[in-house]
């Protein structure tokens, strides 16, 4: 940082030491709806205040009026990027309230469309860290491998951008050959464009000059201001939920976890492609071990809160009452208290569930990832070049929706 | 050495006896109750102690119990221990009349924003804590939203009659 002597300027002097900026709430370079007022000295950044809140939706108030199951399309909005993680996170909460153990099948299919939900989140997000840093190739040309990613979504559960994918129990129904297949194309084709993309950033000088040193934290400042996900793994510490504390089978997949060792923007960056490289041996390993399982299993046998077949509703008696009792949302659900986390893609998101035995939830809190490791964003830009606090800003990975809640 | 549960638990009676109460053990968390005038001692000493090191804090929330006379608000912590990869979960009560908490702001920078969301939402006053202004919802607001007195729509009322909709 740069101390530059502050000015003496005689009274009445139209000469202020230094300009308020207001970056946001909607600007193309804050990627969401959020407000920073910057108080600038020049150019550089001495202070700053985060503003969130413009797009509240108060889920939390809505979930405590909900049936289980319809909280699920409440969770596509948090981080809609990746929204299939909040899905899974939510039914994965909801089981361990249940009890219920799902088939290996099901958890390997959940992990795939997890790891793709993962690697499309980090893609948009180092995509965008190069369009702020002049660079709009790579984000246009790894588009299509999202665009990829959104139709294998499409044909496991009809939705692209906020999926309601799965549910408590399973999946709505089987996979299609047609979405293995696209799953085999995306396996085939993206780590040839992730390759590329590298080539194009990884060790461009711009780019490496571009990012190195701006907005570094320690891993200490790191734990203290709750950063998790990749922005903690950055900053040296290998903390990720999958290997700490596995779901869905986890266990049974080989990754390693890659850590930075400064926390700034380029060990961030680093950080999110070698994610994505482990993530595609993740879904890799989970098509192998598939090729061993009944292919016609795709969720639990859990006929209390798993919708029935609808030729089955209309022709059998259980079918029909257990579907009844769904739809009306007045299955049983044990009173307890838990909290489940998933390793979303930009950090641990957490479910903090409290059911008093009632229809909906007693109280439902969501960890966000973003909402906590942001307000580290005055002390990471303080100093910085307003380019720099930009570039800052999109290599975090806020996504406004999983910030308000 | 591995931490568990059990251990903690021994700990925590020995330096606070009879202060912590409601010892539980829901889906393998540890959970238990500490007086208001105590959260930050606690967390002191889990934060501080070579074994325990909880050194993370995971969420800070508050839930409403209307029923429960002198104790109607819980003030939520989850701790996380990265060494041994062990939660904990505390709770204070208070009051909803004097709901007055000590903030957990100068152990963790992270508590700020959500002791806020924990204002904003139930009005939870945190003592000491340098901004303590709402976060998510306007500033005009007058009431905590989150609160049980205010539910949401009940969807069987019949008081109201729309045209197009049928209800």
């Amino acid at each position: 940082m740069l101390e530059q002597p502050h000015i003496n300027l005689p009274q009445g002097s139209i000469e202020k030491q230094t300009t308020t900026l207001n970056l946001g709430p909607t600007h193309p370079a804050t990627h969401g709806v959020f407000q920073n007022i910057l108080e600038m000295d020049g150019e550089r950044v001495v202070n700053s205040e985060s503003t969130v809140g413009y797009i509240h939706r108060a889920f939390e108030k809505i979930a405590e009026r909900r049936p289980y199951y319809q909280i699920t399309p409440l969770t596509d909005r948090l981080n809609y990027c990746s929204a299939p993680i909040n899905n899974m996170g939510w039914h994965l909460t909801v089981e361990k309230l249940l009890g219920v153990q799902t088939p290996k099948r099901v958890d390997y299919l959940r992990v795939i469309i997890m790891e793709l939900a993962r690697i499309t989140d980090h893609l948009i997000c180092n995509g965008v860290v190069g369009v702020d840093t002049g660079a709009f190739t790579g984000f246009l040309y790894l588009m299509q491998y999202r665009e990829l990613a959104y139709e294998i979504y499409e044909e496991v559960c009809g939705s692209r951008l906020t999926t309601n994918i799965g549910r408590i129990g399973g999946f709505e129904r089987n996979f299609t050959p047609a979405a293995f297949q696209k799953i085999e194309k995306f396996l085939a084709g993206f780590p040839k464009a992730l390759k590329e993309f590298e080539t194009l950033m990884t060790r461009n000088r711009i780019f490496v000059e571009r990012t190195t040193g701006v907005g570094p934290i320690s891993a200490e400042r790191a734990m203290n201001y709750g950063f998790t996900g990749p922005n903690l793994r950055a900053a040296g510490v290998d903390y990720d939920v999958r290997v700490a504390h596995p779901y869905s089978s986890y266990e049974d997949f080989e990754f390693s976890i890659p850590v930075g060792t400064t926390g700034d923007c380029y060990d961030r960056f680093l950080v999110r492609n070698a994610e994505m490289w482990q993530s595609l041996s993740i879904i890799r390993q989970a098509m192998d071990k598939l090729k061993g399982l009944p292919d016609d299993v795709y969720h639990a046998d859990l006929p209390a809160y798993y919708l029935p077949q609808k030729q089955d509703v209309y022709t059998k008696m259980e079918a029909l009452i257990y579907h009844f009792k769904i739809i009306m949302g007045e299955s049983d659900i044990l009173p307890g208290e838990l909290y489940n986390a998933v390793e979303g893609a930009n950090g641990e998101l957490g479910f903090y569930l409290i059911s008093d035995g009632g229809r909906s939830p007693y109280r439902l809190h969501f960890r966000r990832p973003c909402f906590i490791y942001y307000q580290a964003y005055p002390e990471l830009v303080k100093g910085a070049m307003l380019s720099d606090a930009i570039i800052c800003l999109s290599s975090l990975n806020l996504i406004a929706g999983e910030l308000d809640a | 050495m591995s931490l568990t549960n059990d251990y903690i638990k021994q700990r925590l009676v020995e330096k606070f006896g009879e202060e912590l109460t409601s010892f539980e053990e829901p889906f393998g968390i540890l959970s238990f109750t500490a007086p208001a005038a105590l959260n930050l001692k606690v967390m002191q000493f889990l934060y501080d102690d070579e074994e325990l090191q909880f050194r993370f804090l995971t969420d800070l929330t508050a839930v409403h119990y209307p029923h429960q006379a002198d104790a109607e608000l819980a003030v939520v912590y989850h701790l996380y221990n990265f060494r041994e990869k062990v939660r904990l979960r505390l709770k204070i009560f208070v009051p909803v009349a004097a709901p007055k908490v000590f903030t957990a702001t100068k152990l963790f920078e992270s508590a700020n924003w959500m002791e806020r969301e924990t204002y904003d939402f139930y009005g939870v006053e945190f003592v000491g804590h340098p901004n303590l202004k709402r976060i998510l919802n306007v500033d005009e607001m007058t009431y905590f939203p989150m609160r049980k007195e205010f539910p949401l729509e009940d969807q069987t009322r019949i008081d109201k009659d729309d045209e197009m909709f049928g209800r």
